[in-house]
């Protein structure tokens, strides 16, 4: 085989690595009991190279990036193994060298942008003390070097930045100030721990792009710390998966995805929702010709802000701006939008959270004047799932008195009753009826998301609001609660609106679906009408935006967006352009 | 900004109307009938219906209170029954004693309270933070009279460091403001350590330490600012409180500030003097809200005052 050029890859691989780590063990110390967290980690980096270490909550991830950092809990250490940057070994390094390390050779940055930078701080304060910290460069120096950063992350107008601080900028632009930091240094290495995970699907695809061309330009190794199949197959070359603290698997991402060798990695990738999936599912159910469950016309959700000399209001959030449409009974009304869009305020106004203009109504009751009796009443109606199953149930309430609750307030049954029928929601959910005396704390994500369904079910609604309830689930959990919530619809032919930011997910569950941009609907149809002929350029941006878990697609290029989303906050008087619908055929509605 | 400040002055001068009528009120019904301490035990009726008449306490109870207010709105806080003078210039002779006790003890106590909360927060978990724990626990129990006797003891009596009471230079005033600071600095020290333990959770000073910042930096910097904001706020009210150990600590001290004024005042119920010692604490409760408030947004530039 002497003919042929040998890979980048291999080239790579003969190479020296950048990172070597061997037998990795990484181990929580707990009232004198030691318990690994980690066990037995190897893999090598290669400089310019991206590896993706996979795997779902609890597999060790995020604390193999914590040990490498040197920035492990007080109680959490390395027990075993080396990790060699370069030929020094990171963990056994004493704490003041690590800390010369850490920002200038060894860069990290986090998932959450919102809450990774120093809300008291300016922008240009926490760049310049970063650069300061590892170089003796005057203020000034640092200060341009700073700009120059936030120019290469393509943040328009740096110089203004600088002077600002965190909770001015917008969650995007964080996690790009953040990117800016941890590269000024030019690190060899940079950890992403969830980089894109907070982020909205079109920002996640920009960020990742940001991340890919400066390593391009820098030989900048990275680690790509998530859990999600799609970025790994588009972002990274090699992969590491793991589970419960061990490697599973590693290799090249293509190999990986082509012919996993182990079955967790196979049950993984299959649990990934993929776009088209639910299009080969079959048909959609055949709309249904009974009155519908909920109806809005011409709804609106405005919040009055700012206050004037004399106490009135300056500024006006058009939340949700003249949104119309219908959910049929026994059919998923899917609802996507990215953060901000409107989508939760709609359901929020749904149940009579917030106050309306225009018509909504529920089963057939107008929402608009009820009296505190009959919002009660509602609620028999529509019930809500959602996103954070553990902030959802009282810490100090048995989950079996949380499920049997809403029979208790709207006095369903008598006393002696309720038991049961909580222990029938149980088993019904996939659970056991014995674990209804133990508190939310002992169950895991899914377990719970599974006791808020029940509860949700209590009062056998028509219409069940699942506000992002499958967001927070790792993919094999949300993969079963996605089966288990359309298994509930079959046998108990009730509607769901599912709002979620997942374009992927809604277009497995849904039968019909809006697309929700700044308070208003940009296009509403049936799965296939809106992912099979995408019409708006909005809705055509959110798909694109989908990373797909297959490593065929790499080197996509992507239209980049202009700018930020704008505001929907405007100054009273000034109502937003109401942007009409327009059928398009057979009920496709484009604006 | 001016249109908050207009708005909380106007709501401070209410607060201070509501204060002066229910302390009014409250002198009105207590049983003790200064005009008989005025008179003495051995005057007759007349002479003390002609005392009664003289003072205006014959009047019904809101004309009473008219008049006191529109003295007080022209700055006549009345004249004390017993001792014949202005209250105003009573107040006034002593009010820099009061004030110069005040800023002492308030430094004791934030000084002693937040370094011990720092360090128990970086110490979290360890016997050093028990110990100082258990400590602050200790100093926010002990009523202050046992602890400034105990302090003179020590410290005046048997060590002879500083005098045992008194006004007039810098060694006067050490024991009684630090049995002024004691009690606070427990409730601060607590207080700040649950602030810091928090902040320093936060994801920020992960990212500080991402930095390859140093441990000193990290604290000084980024974690010390953002967990004194909630502190600050604690700072205005505790003025209040302040105010009542003044009472107690000057009268075991000897300092003569309105505290003591006060407490001699109320024995003999001398109504002009409690009312007028009333209102300056209530008005230095009030401003030092206002300046918490205005102080916050210039830490944390997330506040806007509207």
């Amino acid at each position: 085989m002497s003919g042929a050029l040998p890979s980048v890859t291999a080239l790579r691989e003969a190479a020296r690595p950048l990172l070597s780590v061997r037998d990795l063990t990484v181990s929580v110390r707990d009232r004198g009991v030691t318990r690994p967290l980690v066990e037995n980690l190897s893999f090598d980096l290669h400089p310019g190279e991206t590896l993706a270490i996979a795997g779902e909550s609890g597999s060790g991830k995020s604390i193999t990036s914590l040990a490498l950092m040197g920035l492990l809990p007080h109680n959490v250490s390395v027990t075993s193994g080396q990790a060699l940057l370069d030929g020094v070994d990171l963990p056994s390094l004493p704490e003041p060298d690590m800390r010369r390390l850490r920002g200038s050779k060894v860069a990290m940055i986090f998932q959450e942008p919102m809450t990774s930078l120093n809300p008291v701080h300016t922008i240009g304060s926490q760049m310049i003390e970063a650069m300061r910290a590892h170089e003796p460069v005057s203020r000034g120096a640092a200060r341009a070097a700073g700009i120059a950063a936030l120019r290469r992350v393509r943040i328009s107008e740096p110089e203004q930045r600088m002077r600002q601080y965190p909770h001015e900028l917008s969650g995007g632009m964080r996690q790009r100030v953040m990117i800016a930091m941890a590269l000024a240094m030019n690190p060899a290495l940079l950890i992403a721990d969830e980089p894109t995970t907070a982020l909205d699907v079109t920002v996640q695809r920009e960020v990742l792009e940001l991340l890919r061309e400066l390593q391009d330009s820098t030989e900048t190794a990275v680690i790509l710390i998530t859990h999600d199949m799609g970025v790994v197959a588009e972002y990274a070359d090699r992969a590491v998966v793991m589970k419960a603290g061990r490697m599973v698997e590693s290799g090249a991402v293509a190999d990986l995805f082509a012919s996993p060798g182990q079955d967790y990695t196979r049950a993984l990738l299959a649990a990934v929702p993929r776009l088209g999936d639910g299009a080969a599912r079959g048909k959609p159910r055949p709309p249904a010709t009974r009155a519908p469950v909920a109806r809005l016309v011409d709804a609106q959700v405005h919040f009055d802000i700012g206050a004037n000399v004399f106490g009135r209001p300056t500024h006006r959030v058009h939340a949700v701006e003249g949104v119309s449409f219908d959910i049929r009974p026994g059919e998923t009304f899917g609802l996507v939008g990215e953060s901000g869009c409107g989508k939760s305020t709609l359901a929020k106004a749904l149940v009579g959270l917030v106050p309306h203009r225009g018509h909504i109504e529920v089963a057939g009751h107008a929402l608009a004047g009820l009296t505190t009796q009959g919002k009660r009443d509602i609620c028999r109606d529509v019930q809500m799932v959602f996103q954070d199953p553990m902030a959802a149930l009282d810490p100090r309430m048995t989950v079996g008195d949380a499920v049997a609750e809403p029979l208790l307030i709207h006095q369903v049954c008598p006393a002696l009753e309720r038991q049961a029928r909580a222990a029938e929601l149980f088993r019904r959910v996939g659970l056991m009826p014995d674990q209804m005396t133990r508190y939310p704390h002992e169950f895991s994500g899914g377990q719970r998301q599974r006791i808020c369904v029940a509860r949700a079910l209590a009062l056998q609604p028509k219409l069940i609001i699942c506000d992002e309830s499958v967001s927070a689930l790792d993919v094999s959990v949300q993969a079963q609660v996605l089966a288990l919530l359309d298994e509930l619809q079959r046998d108990m032919t009730m509607s769901y609106l599912f709002i979620s930011h997942d374009m992927a997910v809604v277009e497995n569950v849904a039968d019909r679906l809006a697309v929700m941009y700044l308070g208003q609907i940009v296009e509403m149809g049936t799965r296939d009408q809106v992912f099979g002929n995408p019409q708006h350029p909005y809705t055509r941006r959110l798909l694109e935006a989908v990373p797909v878990p297959d490593p065929a697609g790499k080197g996509r290029t992507y239209a980049r967006s202009k700018g930020e989303v704008p505001s929907p906050i405007r100054a009273i008087g000034d109502a937003p352009q109401r942007m009409p619908l327009r059928d398009i055929g057979h009920g496709h509605l484009v604006a | 900004m001016l249109g908050y400040l207009v708005r909380r002055l106007v709501q401070s001068v209410l607060i201070l109307l509501g204060v002066s009528f229910i302390t009014f009120v409250l002198l009105y019904v207590l049983p003790a009938d200064p005009v008989r301490q005025i008179a003495g035990r051995s005057a007759t009726a007349q002479t003390v219906e002609n005392i009664r008449q003289q003072l205006g306490l014959d009047q019904p109870m809101l004309v009473q209170y008219w008049r006191y207010l529109s003295g007080l709105v022209q700055g006549d806080m009345g004249r004390s029954y017993l001792q014949k003078t202005e209250v105003s210039t009573l107040i006034a002779a002593r009010l820099p004693a009061s004030l110069l006790l005040m800023a002492a003890g308030i430094f004791c106590e934030l000084l002693i309270g937040l370094t011990l909360g720092v360090i128990a927060a970086i110490f979290r978990g360890r016997s050093l933070d028990q110990g100082l724990m258990v400590t602050s626990f200790v100093a926010v129990s002990a009523p202050q009279f046992v602890v400034g006797l105990l302090l003179l003891y020590v410290f005046a009596v048997q060590l002879g460091w500083f005098p045992i009471g008194g006004y007039g230079t810098a060694a006067h005033l050490v024991l009684p403001a630090v049995t002024l600071g004691i009690m606070g600095s427990g409730w601060y020290s607590r207080m700040m350590r649950s602030s810091m333990v928090d902040v320093l959770r936060q994801d920020y000073i992960r990212t500080a330490r991402a930095k390859g910042l140093t441990r000193r930096r990290i604290l000084l910097r980024h974690a010390l600012p953002n967990a004194i904001l909630p502190i600050i706020a604690m700072i205005g009210i505790d003025i209040g409180i302040f105010m009542g150990g003044i009472v107690v600590v000057e009268s075991v001290f000897g300092w003569p500030g309105i505290g003591q004024l006060a407490w001699q005042a109320i024995q003999r119920v001398d109504i002009p003097i409690i009312m007028g010692v009333t209102m300056v604490s209530a008005t230095a409760i009030v401003l030092g809200n206002l300046l918490a408030d205005l102080v916050t947004p210039l830490i944390d530039p997330r506040i806007k005052l509207r």
